[in-house]
């Protein structure tokens, strides 16, 4: 490392030259597809003043949407990261004949419409569906309750998490574990002191990606949800309601608080991460 | 070992391509089919005699877009054929139909937003209104056509499961506690606003025009809805494919659809009020203009008020406008239902918004804790 830091240092000795056409391009496309959408979203809220932008998004009904799907998108990206590690896990470490299917298998959710994902979950699902009369035999609903949300979201964020794991497993050199083990490791000891800790910023990608997805998903989860106010009613469908209503500032106000909230929870993980490497880096 | 880790993997696999298998009839929405086939017409048949004699010859086929909402589907696929041949035989030219379909108020919103269609066939006068608004349907769109630009009309019925187990003959049953209820939400769906507005006439003749009574009325039949989907044709969905509630409130053509998809299965009952629900039509002025497609589409509304396209919506469980042929289908529809409307009852389609939709209004009131 050298002593000159100016940011946009060119580095003369790169092997491929192209800095500026590449870092161009990036820019306009990431200003078109990324940067000017959002920016358009404060546009369709000048005229609307503070006071009625806080009626609107700390309204009663709005509350109840945040915290449904934010609990319910919680919950599923939590039980995703243990699933996921463990799916990633039978899928890098062990040979069985079809493991090249499950690896493709994994990747459905994200190809699959979401509206069909939804339907299908909806119906196998519900008390008189296939999974669901089992579960109705005692007592438990899954289709149209927060159950079923958090069903929908597991069901799309899963693949995050699983591809967020997997390289960082495949790299992972199975001689740490066995020199864990001939130093006198246990296989739990192996596991949560040498293997975990490697695995956990990846984790921490998956659980941040999936989060967001989950939280954001309408098409998936607004078939399974009841969409009752105050129970099973998700913030992106109040947002659509707004919509269907033409109230394009009081959805757009909304729209902005999950921005800001998955920008947090986006930012607190990489946060978390960065320590984490710190960590792991020994410094 | 290995045998039961193959066994395992294959039951996971065809778990999952159960789950596609299990889908049922999926109707997701803005689904677009085109109906008509210009082009190879085009290269089979040489200009007709007859239209290249006129100086300023109409081109041998124009093509038009009909954006419409869910419920209308199979009604257009079949009326724009009946169109095609009526314009054919009086113009001889071809029509190419592109028919998109979904939830009103979102089919609306895509018209305003860039959507080129040249007719708009909704489920609520409001969602046609908003078009006007944004510039694209010129002033009094309502009064370019007959009856109110709505050339079809339909009511909200019930639905309930075979043999009526819960005995539901009127709004004031499907009040009471332990009956479920499906019916979609009024925020989202043009339907729904049809099913509340009847409750609420039927509530409001029951009270003498108690307000706080008919809140309460409607709080008891919405604490009754375990699942309140966005559109009609989800309501649908939920209750016959899904088995869920005792009783959907339902567009009547809808109600009878789903009785000839599943015979035997359902019956409909017709509450002793209900309201005249009435879809409206309207050419969109800025997009014609644009198109040069003014005359075909203009002809394309005015044709369904004709008697063989009147008949055609009988067939497809619209109650027809014309109340003669409205008549020959006295065997399918009740015609003794006392019917309120929209306009003499609820002061027009702006005031009832304002008054049960709008946020914080009458509904969110209902829900309210």
């Amino acid at each position: 490392m050298s002593g000159l830091k100016a940011p946009f240092r060119r580095r003369g000795n790169n092997v491929i030259p192209g800095f500026g056409l590449s870092m161009g391009v990036t820019l306009t496309m990431l200003s078109l597809i990324v940067l000017i959408p959002l920016a358009s979203v404060l546009l369709v809220l000048r005229d609307y003043s503070f006071a009625e932008f806080w009626r609107v998004v700390a309204d009663k009904q709005t509350l109840a949407t945040y915290r449904i799907s934010l609990s319910c998108a919680g919950i599923a990206a939590c039980v995703n990261v243990v699933f996921g590690v463990l799916l990633a896990w039978v899928i890098t470490r062990y040979k069985f004949p079809g493991r090249r299917i499950l690896d493709g298998l994994i990747e459905l959710p994200f190809a699959l419409p979401t509206a069909v994902a939804g339907i299908a979950l909806t119906t196998l699902y519900s008390d008189k569906g296939w999974i669901g009369s089992l579960f109705d035999k005692i007592g438990v609903k899954i289709s149209y309750t927060t159950k079923g949300i958090t069903i929908a979201m597991i069901f799309i964020g899963i693949p995050f998490v699983v591809r967020s794991i997997q390289p960082v497993l495949e790299k992972l050199d199975p001689q740490y574990e066995e020199a864990a083990a001939v130093l006198g490791a246990g296989r739990a000891e192996t596991f949560f002191r040498v293997v975990l800790p490697e695995l956990l910023p990846a984790a921490l990608t998956g659980f941040a990606l999936a989060f967001a997805r989950s939280v954001g998903e309408y098409g998936s989860v607004v078939f399974i949800a009841g969409n009752i106010p105050y129970k099973t009613q998700i913030t992106p469908l109040i947002i659509m309601n707004k919509l269907e209503q033409f109230n394009y500032p009081a959805a757009t106000s909304i729209a902005l608080v999950m921005i800001v909230f998955s920008f947090l929870v986006l930012f607190g993980i990489n946060l978390l991460q960065s320590k984490i490497n710190k960590i792991a880096r020994g410094s | 070992m290995k045998k039961s880790i193959l066994s395992k993997t294959t039951a996971a696999a065809l778990g999952a391509f159960l789950l596609i298998a299990a889908l049922p009839g999926c109707s997701g929405g803005g689904a677009v089919n085109t109906s008509g086939n210009t082009a190879s017409a085009d290269a089979s048949n040489p200009t007709p005699a007859g239209a290249a004699k006129e100086p300023a010859a109409a081109p041998k086929s124009v093509s038009i877009t009909n954006v419409s909402y869910d419920p209308t589907r199979e009604l257009y696929e079949r009326y724009n054929k009946l169109f095609q041949e009526y314009w054919l035989k009086e113009k001889g030219q071809e029509v190419e139909i592109t028919q998109s379909h979904g939830g009103s108020g979102k089919q609306a919103r895509s018209v305003i937003e860039g959507n080129e269609a040249d007719v708009v066939t909704l489920a609520l006068e409001g969602d046609v209104d908003e078009i006007r608004k944004a510039g694209l349907i010129d002033e009094g769109w309502v009064k370019r056509l007959d009856k109110e630009s709505a050339p079809y009309t339909s009511t909200i019925v019930f639905l309930v499961r075979k043999g009526n187990p819960k005995n539901i003959k009127d709004w004031d049953d499907i009040v009471k506690s332990g009956i479920e209820v499906i019916t979609p939400d009024p925020k989202s769906s043009g339907g729904a606003r049809w099913n509340f507005l009847a409750a609420w006439a039927f509530s409001n003749q029951q009270n003498g025009g108690d307000e706080e009574k008919n809140k309460e009325f409607m709080k008891a039949l919405y604490s009754n809805v375990t699942v309140l989907d966005s559109g009609a044709r989800g309501s649908t969905t939920t209750f016959v494919e899904n088995g869920q509630g005792d009783v959907l409130l339902a567009w009547e053509n809808e109600a009878f659809l789903s009785q000839k998809e599943h015979p035997g299965d359902f019956e409909i009952v017709t509450p002793s009020l209900s309201i005249l629900a009435q879809p409206s039509v309207a050419v969109v002025d800025a997009n014609v203009k644009k198109h040069g497609t003014e005359e075909v589409a203009t002809a394309y509304l005015q044709y369904l008020y004709s008697d063989e396209a009147q008949r055609l919506e009988g067939q497809n469980d619209y109650r027809p406008s014309n109340p003669d042929i409205l008549k020959e289908f006295g065997d399918t529809f009740d015609l003794n239902i006392k019917l309120v409307n929209i306009d003499d009852d609820f002061g027009g389609w702006e005031a009832a918004t304002e008054k049960f939709f709008a946020d914080g209004a009458i509904f969110d009131q209902i829900y309210k804790r």
